[in-house]
């Protein structure tokens, strides 16, 4: 029954990287592109999906609280203030979404709101990462480590890391669902941001390894793990030879691949621990009354949850439509 | 304990969460509004009705985003300013926030999207039927909710293992006796406060002498529904009076403005409660047996006052006293404006009656004041305990 719920918090996890990872990025590139049309294009490209992929992290927090209720308290306390930043960022951007068509003199306001919020946003989730990954303070299993005692240069650098990754994923979705000059843009962009997440991941090795951080051993001890970083080399080899192919199409499964092997690598790393080396999976899981009431949803609900999922991309399947953004409904 | 940091925390959920409230409270029964007017656009083919669908689906789009990110805030205030309480209950309130989320929100933002972008791209029938599985998503998400708040006003179903709540009968606590008042009180609230937008905005339309067909739709349907409702909509506010008064006799008493143990009791109308004299000033009072009759449907039942439970465990008394007097005073009002309306609405009397159409418009706040001040007594009126009986505020 544990292992059922680590695999669905898994499952969610990546999902939500995955998806709103898409909306994100491409909430980065907004910040950096010009002119209505094109603006306009971008966010037509994320508008029917957005608000479904951030409910994966709603489904991601729900499923921490109830199955692993222990994990859920620690993380939110030890990581209060960058989780309520997060949040800010996650409304300003939604608001933002909704508002920017109201106004022609001020959209300028809620364009910067959408790039600026999708940045926070996504700096935090990669610092909370980061942070995770070098190791927290605890003290018998409650955060000891402050304020602020997330905040190091390396869960700095994650956070910066994680925004390379998700603009990648937006380059990738615009590739995709835009044509024209979106297109060719965010093709151009493609190999930039590729080689930067590459110089990211070179650069957390290199660091791992200077600092004897724990997890290194892990690596050391678990030769299987080396599975991820070939799968992700072969991923962007795919990635390298489709964008000279000038294919729309599979640039973003390649991405997505490379998330996957990352994010493979981090659990399978850390496992058995949930919070790495202070609680473990079992000692974090709810009463088996409860993870026994919680079964049927995961059973039944869940797929459901996905086919939901599936049939909204289904219907908005294929290059968007200039004109068919917020303010033309 | 940091006194300061444990208020601000408080200050700070009880804001998110009123905040949040007006945005639910107002998508759940405009979702179903919605329902009804594609059905009714689907079936007569009037393209009145898809005038009004389009109108009504930009607002509830706007207030529905609005409801889902401070919504989400909702979701991680509990873990990060109540983590104690998180953890102590998190086996029986984090599998019900789990089934909201699983039934209720993603079949929201699912269908949502499609709603919004999709009526180009979707057959007619399959939009009906987005715009209904939103409805369903809505009504749904204020199910878990209710169970949810229900289960920390009444407790049950539970044992008490290492200092935290674990679940032993979830039948009891979904199917908690407590819920189906207390479900379906808040369920009408939230179509009333539908209908009242409706009706008001109907009713703006008519004065301005604006959209006449469109505005005789939404003022006659919008206050022929309130009209069925309100009767409805005060009968399980009673039930709800008879679920305090059997398991939170503290949270009556100071609803009741009841100092002293009386039998049979009697029904203080008005007053301005002196706490720290224990009395009521100015107090207007209807004699026994009127208090045991409204709180107990009883001529001679005794009814507890604040005197005979410890100074302690007295919520604020004034909070939950003048709240639940402001939420009545809404509801009578309310009741009194959807009667008149829809009795003047055969025929043509009402639209020509500009001071009702003034009344009218101007009602739209009421049934947000009334859900507001409604939950600010079931909530502040449970203090000190989170969840009942058991628990006092954790730190942040």
């Amino acid at each position: 029954m544990i292992m059922f719920w680590v695999s669905l918090l898994a499952i969610s996890i990546l999902l939500y990287v995955l998806l709103d990872g898409v909306d994100l990025g491409v909430g980065l590139l907004f910040g950096l592109a010009t002119g209505e049309t094109r603006r306009g294009a971008m966010l037509s490209a994320v508008a029917p999906i957005w608000d479904g992929n951030e409910t994966w992290l709603v489904v991601t927090a729900v499923i921490l609280w109830g199955a692993f209720p222990v994990v859920y308290a620690t993380l939110l306390s030890a990581f209060y203030l960058p989780l309520i930043v997060m949040l800010l960022g996650l409304i300003l951007r939604g608001v933002a979404f909704e508002f920017r068509y109201k106004t022609q003199r001020l959209r300028w306001v809620w364009d910067m709101s959408f790039a600026g919020g999708s940045l926070i946003a996504t700096f935090i989730q990669g610092l909370t990462v980061g942070a995770l990954v070098e190791g927290l303070q605890f003290t018998n299993g409650e955060y000891s480590g402050g304020d602020v005692g997330w905040l190091t240069p390396f869960a700095v650098l994650c956070g910066f890391g994680l925004c390379l990754g998700y603009a990648l994923l937006g380059a990738c979705w615009l590739v995709r669902k835009c044509d024209a000059e979106v297109r060719d843009i965010a093709r151009r962009q493609i190999p930039v941001l590729a080689v930067g997440v590459l110089a990211f991941l070179v650069l957390v090795f290199a660091y791992a390894l200077a600092e004897h951080l724990p997890i290194l051993h892990r690596w050391i001890d678990r030769p299987y793990l080396f599975v991820f970083p070939a799968v992700g080399a072969a991923a962007a080899t795919v990635l390298a030879l489709s964008i000279l192919n000038h294919n729309d199409y599979w640039p973003f499964y390649m991405v997505a691949l490379i998330f996957l092997s990352a994010f493979g690598t981090l659990a399978l790393s850390f496992w058995p621990y949930m919070i790495p080396l202070v609680i473990t999976v079992d000692g974090a899981a709810a009463p088996q009354s409860s993870l026994r009431f919680m079964f049927w949803g995961g059973a039944v609900v869940f797929p459901l949850m996905l086919l939901y999922t599936v049939i909204s991309y289904g219907v908005f399947r294929g290059k968007v439509r200039a004109t068919a953004g917020y303010g033309h409904h | 304990m940091d006194t300061t940091a444990l208020f601000l925390s408080r200050i700070q959920f009880a804001f998110t969460i009123t905040f949040h409230i007006i945005f639910p409270s107002f998508t759940i029964g405009l979702a179903a509004w919605l329902t009804v007017l594609e059905a009714l656009h689907l079936r007569t083919g009037r393209p009145v009705y898809q005038v009004l669908f389009e109108f009504w689906l930009k607002i509830f789009g706007v207030a529905f985003g609005l409801g889902v990110v401070s919504g989400i805030v909702m979701a991680f205030q509990f873990g990060t300013n109540w983590s104690v309480l998180s953890k102590m209950s998190g086996p029986i309130q984090g599998p019900l926030l789990m089934y909201e989320t699983f039934t209720a929100f993603m079949l929201e933002a699912s269908f949502f999207g499609v709603l919004i972008f999709g009526r180009s791209r979707v057959p007619p029938w399959f939009y009906l039927f987005s715009t209904a599985m939103v409805a369903l998503g809505t009504t749904f998400s204020a199910f878990w909710i209710m169970v949810n708040n229900s289960w920390m006003q009444v407790p049950s179903g539970y044992v008490m293992e290492n200092g935290g709540f674990v679940p032993n009968d979830w039948t009891k606590i979904i199917f908690n006796s407590v819920v189906w008042s207390r479900f379906p009180h808040m369920l009408l609230a939230s179509y009333l406060t539908g209908a009242f937008c409706v009706a008001a905005t109907g009713a703006w339309y008519l004065l301005r002498k604006v959209y006449h067909a469109e505005s005789r739709i939404m003022l006659r349907m919008g206050l022929g529904l309130a009209a069925v409702l309100m009767p409805i909509q005060l009968f399980f506010g009673h039930l709800n009076g008879g679920y305090v008064n059997t398991y939170q006799p503290s949270k009556m008493a100071a609803i009741e403005g009841r100092w002293n143990d009386e039998k049979p009791g009697s029904e203080v109308l008005f007053a301005w409660p002196d706490v720290a004299n224990r009395r009521n000033l100015y107090a207007i009072t209807l004699p026994p047996p009127f208090g045991s009759l409204i709180d107990s449907d009883s001529f001679t039942a005794g009814e507890t006052g604040l005197n005979s439970i410890p100074r302690e465990n007295w919520p604020p008394v004034v909070v939950p006293f003048f709240s639940f007097r402001i939420m009545v005073g809404c509801g009578l009002v309310m009741l009194g404006l959807a009667w008149l309306g829809t009795y003047l609405s055969f025929g043509q009397r009402l639209v020509r009656n500009r001071f009702l159409l003034w009344l009218t418009f101007l009602s739209f706040p009421l049934p947000f004041i009334a859900i507001i001040t409604g939950w600010f007594t079931a909530e502040v009126g449970r203090q000190p305990w989170v969840v009942l009986e058991c628990y006092e505020p954790p730190t942040p």
